[in-house]
C-alpha cells in the first residue's frame, strides 16, 4: 500500500503495535525502545493524538521479541521519523476500526463520531464507548496492508506542559533493569582481563566454589564468571578467581603516542566514494591539514546489565539493548537454537549512546544461567564498562583544497582512516557478542565493514554540503585497532565535521573572509542557510570580530548524516591554560517537533556530551593494557564547566520529524575548535584540545 | 521492626535506622551500605553506579549529610538516620528538588539523578544554606552525568536557591 511506512509494512499485524484490553488504557508496543533519550514518550504523544486518547490513557509496553514489532535498533536518530511514523499509521487505522465498531453500538455513522480521551460519542452526546469497551467487537489480528489508508490526524498533542511520563518513577525509586528482582534470583559476575589481547588459561576454580554462597563457576573456553547468592559472594569469588588466573597475552599493543600515529602500521580498505573531474582553472590558494580524534569511551554511568533465565530448552533474557530482534537471533545463533527459542524484553538501563557493553552482557548472563536452574542478573564492573564496552573509534581526517584568487573553492578533497564505527551484534554474518569468540567452540567475527553509505561509519559527514567545485572523498577502513570500536553517537560525524568545519575556517581566514560570510557564499541548500543564519542572529555574530587575546568565538554547521536534522552552532570561549567554555547558541532544524522539551533535552545533552568528548576525553593503553579501569582515568565535563546553552529550533513548514540526537555533536566541536583557533591565532587540530596541546600551540 | 537474615563470614546484627524505621540486620559490617539498601532493604532507587566513590549515583542522606552508599561501610552508619529516596514524601526539602527536577524535566536516563537530588536536598537543608558556588563545587567532586543534563540541573539549583530566599525573605 502506498503510504505505509517501512517499518508497519514490516510488521504489518496491528496486534503488534496496540492493544485494547487494559482498561483504562491502551497498550502501545514499539519496536524503539526507551535508551534515556525520551522516545517512549514522543511516540506516546503520536500514538495519543491519532487514537484520540489522553496521554495518560497511552501505556507505552516493553519492547518484546514475542510480542512487538521488530523495528531493528534504535538508534541513528530514526526512531521518531520511522518508529514514529509506522505507530501514527497504525494508530489511526486502529481509531478507524474503532470507530466502526462504535457506530454499530451506537447506532450511528462512523464518520458522525467524535473521539475525546478514549470515548468515541455521537456530537451534542454525553454517553459513548471507549476503545477497553470495544476491545471485543475489535479484531486488531488483521494486516495493516489489508485495510484502507488512514486519514492521518497529524501533528501532536499540546505538548508547552509535556513531561515524561517514565521519569517520575525512576526519580522516586526502582526503574532500570538494575533493580529488577526475583526472590529467586541469583547474581553473577564474569572475569575479563586488563589487556586487550590477553586470554585466560586456567584459574582455580574450586576455591571459588568453596566460598559460601557461591552456587557455580562456569569455564568454557577462555570464558569464566561465577553466580551467587548475592553479588557480594560473586564478587569475591571473582576476585579469588583473578588472583589465581593465569592469562595469555596475543599480540603486542603499538605505541599510543595520542596522535592515532598506530595507523601508519595499519593496512586500510580503501573507497574512494566520490572523485569528480578537476578543475582546469589554476588555484592560486592551496591548503591542506590533518586533524583527529582519539578512541572515546561510552562510559555509561550505569554498569551494563542483564538477566537471563532457562527453562524449557527456552532462553529469556531482559536487555538495555538497542536492538532486541537482532540480539534474539545472535543468541540463538550462539547457543544452536530456533530464535523462536529466545525471547528478548527490553527493560530501561542508563543512558546510551551507542552501541555498549549492553548486548555483550547478556551472552554473559546466558552463560551463567545455562548451569542453574533460576534466572541470573548479570553486572559488568566499572573497569569492564570502561575498557570492555566498545569505543567510538579514533579518527585522523586529511584535507587539502584549492581556491581561485577570488577566494571561491573549486577543489576539494578529504581522506578519512578509521577502524570500523559498526560492529554491533547482527550485522554481517557472525556473532559479534563479546565471549562468544571466548568459548571452546567460538564464533568467529563477523568480517570486518563498517555502516554503508548514505549514512557511513567513519566516512558519516566525510562529504560537506557547501558547493567546493571537484570533491575527492576517500574512506580507509582500518582493521580492528588496539581497541574495539563500535557505534557511539553520531559515529564519524563528530570528527569528519570538526576537520571540515575547522578547514572552512582556515580556508576563510586565507581568503580574508569572515568564517561566516565565507560559508554562506559556499551554500546554496535553503535550510542549511537557515539554520547559519538563525544561529547569527541569536548568537550575535559580528562579521570580522577581532579575535586573540584569549577570547574567541566559532562557527560549526553541519547535516547530520547529510540527510538528517540540520544544526549551526556558535561557540565562545575564554582561553587562559585551558579552554572554559562559556557559550553556546544552537540553532537546529529537526523539522516537525513532537515533544519540544524532549527535543531540547536530546539536543542539549548533545552539546554537553560534544564539548566533553572535544575538550577532555581519550581512551588509550599502555603495554600493561587498558589505561581506562575507573572514573578517575576518563575524566568528562562537570558541572563547573558547563556553559550558558541556548537553543532555537527552526523549521519549515511541514517538514518531516527528523532526529535530534546526534546532529549537535560534530558542530559543536568544530564550534569550539574554531573558537579556541580565533581566542588563541593559533589552531588545534588534535582532539581532545587539552592544557597540553593548547600550550604547545601556543609555543609552536 | 524489619529483621532479615544471611549467613556469611563476619556477620553481625545491625542496628540501623531507615527512612525512619528501625532495622536489626544480620550483616557483615563492611558491607556497603548500598548492597545493604538495595538487597537486602529492596531500595532500589539509590543507585548503583561505579561503586568507587567517583559517580554519586548512590548518594543517601547519613544524619542529613550527603554521603556516597556505595563506599560506606554499614557499620559506621548504625544508630545513624539513613535517608534514601524512598523516604520523599517525609524529607520537605527532598520532596521540593524532586518537584523542582520533575517540573524541569532535569533528567535523561535518570541514573544519576536520584543521587545528584539526595546531595542538593542535603546540602539545602543545612543552616545556614551554601551558595551556588559551594553547592557546584560539592557536585564537581562528587558527582557525574553522561547524558549531559547539568545545564537544567544547575537550573533547578537556581530556582531552589530563589525559592528559599523568598521563603526566608
Ligand atoms: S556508585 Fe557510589 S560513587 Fe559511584
Ligand atoms: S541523566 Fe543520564 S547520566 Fe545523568
Amino acid at each position: 500500500m502506498s503510504g505505509c511506512p517501512a517499518n508497519l509494512k514490516a510488521n504489518p499485524l496491528l496486534s503488534r503495535w496496540f492493544r485494547l484490553d487494559q482498561q483504562p488504557v491502551v497498550g502501545v508496543r514499539s519496536g524503539k525502545v526507551e535508551l534515556g533519550q525520551g522516545v517512549s514518550t514522543a511516540l506516546a504523544m503520536i500514538a495519543a493524538t491519532e487514537l484520540g486518547l489522553d496521554i495518560d490513557q497511552i501505556d507505552i509496553l516493553p519492547a518484546d521479541t514475542a510480542h512487538g514489532p521488530d523495528e531493528g535498533y534504535t538508534a541513528g536518530s530514526f526512531s521518531v521519523e520511522h518508529g514514529g511514523a509506522a505507530i501514527r499509521w497504525a494508530a489511526a487505522q486502529v481509531r478507524e476500526l474503532a470507530a466502526q465498531a462504535a457506530a454499530t453500538v451506537l447506532g450511528a455513522r462512523a464518520d458522525q463520531l467524535v473521539v475525546e480521551a478514549g470515548q468515541f460519542r455521537r456530537p451534542g452526546h454525553n454517553e459513548g464507548v471507549t476503545y477497553w469497551h470495544l476491545h471485543d467487537r475489535i479484531n486488531l489480528d488483521v494486516s495493516a496492508l489489508d485495510l484502507a489508508a488512514p486519514v492521518l490526524h497529524g501533528g501532536t498533542i499540546d505538548n508547552a506542559q509535556m513531561q515524561r511520563p517514565d521519569l517520575i518513577g525512576k526519580l522516586s525509586g526502582a526503574g532500570f533493569i538494575q533493580d529488577m528482582t526475583w526472590p529467586d534470583l541469583l547474581h553473577g559476575r564474569v572475569l575479563r582481563p586488563d589487556h586487550p589481547q590477553d586470554r585466560l588459561m586456567t584459574c582455580d576454580e574450586a576455591s571459588a566454589r568453596a566460598l559460601p554462597g557461591v552456587v557455580a563457576v562456569v569455564r568454557d573456553g577462555h570464558f569464566a564468571g561465577v553466580v551467587a547468592h548475592s553479588d557480594e559472594v560473586a564478587l569475591a569469588a571473582i576476585a579469588l578467581l583473578r588472583r589465581s588466573a593465569q592469562w595469555e597475552r596475543g599480540a603486542a599493543l603499538p605505541v599510543d603516542d595520542g596522535l592515532n600515529g598506530w595507523m601508519d602500521h595499519a593496512t586500510p580498505v580503501s573507497t574512494c566514494f566520490l572523485d569528480e573531474a578537476q578543475p582546469e582553472k589554476d588555484c592560486p590558494i592551496q591548503h591542506a591539514a590533518r586533524y583527529s580524534r582519539p578512541f572515546i569511551a561510552h562510559a555509561s554511568i550505569g554498569p551494563a546489565c542483564a538477566v537471563a533465565y532457562w527453562h524449557d530448552g527456552q532462553l529469556q533474557v531482559w536487555s538495555h539493548s538497542q536492538g532486541i530482534y537482532p540480539l534474539r537471533r545472535q543468541l540463538a545463533r550462539t547457543f544452536g537454537l530456533e530464535a523462536e527459542h529466545v525471547n528478548v524484553t527490553h527493560a530501561h538501563g542508563a543512558g546510551c549512546y551507542g552501541h555498549n557493553g549492553a548486548d555483550d552482557v547478556v551472552l554473559d548472563a546466558a552463560l551463567l544461567a545455562r548451569s542453574v536452574k533460576a534466572p541470573v542478573m548479570c553486572l559488568w564492573t566499572r573497569a569492564d564498562e570502561l575498557s570492555w564496552s566498545p569505543f567510538g573509534a579514533a579518527m585522523r581526517m586529511e584535507l587539502s583544497a584549492g581556491l581561485d584568487a577570488n577566494g571561491q573553492i573549486l577543489v576539494w578533497n578529504h581522506a578519512v582512516w578509521s577502524p570500523t564505527h559498526l560492529a554491533r551484534p547482527g550485522f554481517g554474518d557472525g556473532v559479534n557478542l563479546l565471549a562468544a569468540g571466548d568459548l571452546a567452540k567460538p564464533h568467529a567475527r563477523p568480517p570486518l565493514a563498517d555502516a554503508p553509505r548514505p549514512q557511513g561509519g567513519g566516512d558519516r559527514n566525510a562529504v560537506p554540503l557547501y558547493d567546493v567545485g571537484a570533491r575527492k572523498i576517500t574512506h580507509h577502513l582500518l582493521p580492528q585497532g588496539p581497541l574495539r570500536s563500535s557505534a557511539l553517537r553520531a559515529l564519524g560525524a563528530h570528527a569528519n565535521v570538526f576537520a571540515i568545519e575547522s578547514f572552512m575556517d582556515e580556508l576563510a581566514g586565507l581568503a580574508g573572509r569572515d568564517p561566516l560570510e565565507f560559508r554562506m557564499a559556499h551554500l546554496s541548500e535553503p535550510r542549511g542557510r537557515a539554520v547559519i543564519e538563525a544561529v547569527a542572529k541569536a548568537a550575535d555574530w559580528t562579521v570580522n570580530a577581532p579575535g586573540g587575546e584569549g577570547h574567541g568565538r566559532g562557527l560549526g554547521f553541519a547535516r547530520y548524516k547529510n540527510l538528517g536534522a540540520y544544526c549551526a552552532v556558535v561557540a565562545e570561549v575564554e582561553v587562559a591554560e585551558t579552554v572554559r567554555l562559556v557559550k553556546v547558541t544552537a540553532a537546529v532544524d529537526a523539522g516537525e517537533v513532537i515533544h519540544r522539551d524532549g527535543l531540547l533535552n536530546q539536543i542539549e545533552g548533545g552539546i554537553i556530551q560534544a564539548a566533553s568528548w572535544t575538550l577532555k576525553e581519550a581512551a588509550g593503553w599502555t603495554q600493561d593494557g587498558f589505561k581506562t579501569r575507573s572514573w578517575a582515568d576518563y575524566p568528562i565535563l562537570n558541572f563547573s564547566e558547563i556553559p550558558a546553552i541556548n537553543i532555537v529550533l527552526v523549521a519549515p513548514e511541514g517538514a518531516a520529524s527528523l532526529g535530534g540526537g546526534e546532529c549537535a555533536a560534530g558542530p559543536v566541536a568544530a564550534a569550539i575548535g574554531n573558537a579556541v583557533a580565533h581566542a588563541l591565532g593559533v589552531r588545534v587540530r588534535d582532539m581532545p584540545l587539552t592544557p597540553e596541546r593548547i600550550t604547545q600551540a601556543i609555543h609552536a | 521492626m524489619v529483621t532479615t537474615q544471611t549467613s556469611g563470614i563476619g556477620v553481625q546484627s545491625q542496628n540501623l535506622i531507615i527512612n525512619g524505621t528501625e532495622v536489626n540486620l544480620s550483616v557483615d559490617g563492611e558491607m556497603p551500605l548500598l548492597s545493604v539498601l538495595r538487597d537486602r532493604m529492596d531500595l532500589k532507587g539509590s543507585r548503583i553506579g561505579c561503586t568507587e566513590g567517583y559517580c554519586g549515583a548512590c548518594t543517601v542522606l547519613v544524619d542529613g549529610k550527603p554521603v556516597q552508599s556505595c563506599n560506606t561501610p554499614v557499620w559506621s552508619v548504625t544508630g545513624k538516620a539513613v535517608t534514601t529516596i524512598e523516604a520523599v514524601d517525609r524529607h520537605p526539602v527532598l520532596a521540593e528538588v524532586q518537584r523542582v527536577f520533575i517540573g524541569l524535566q532535569a533528567a535523561q536516563c535518570g541514573y544519576c539523578t536520584n543521587g545528584i537530588m539526595m546531595t542538593l536536598a542535603g546540602l539545602l537543608s543545612q543552616s545556614p544554606r551554601p551558595d551556588r558556588a559551594h553547592i557546584v563545587a560539592h557536585l564537581d567532586e562528587r558527582h557525574l552525568c553522561r547524558c549531559g543534563v547539568h545545564a537544567r540541573v544547575l537550573k533547578a539549583i537556581d530556582q531552589l536557591l530563589s525559592h528559599s530566599e523568598r521563603a526566608s525573605a
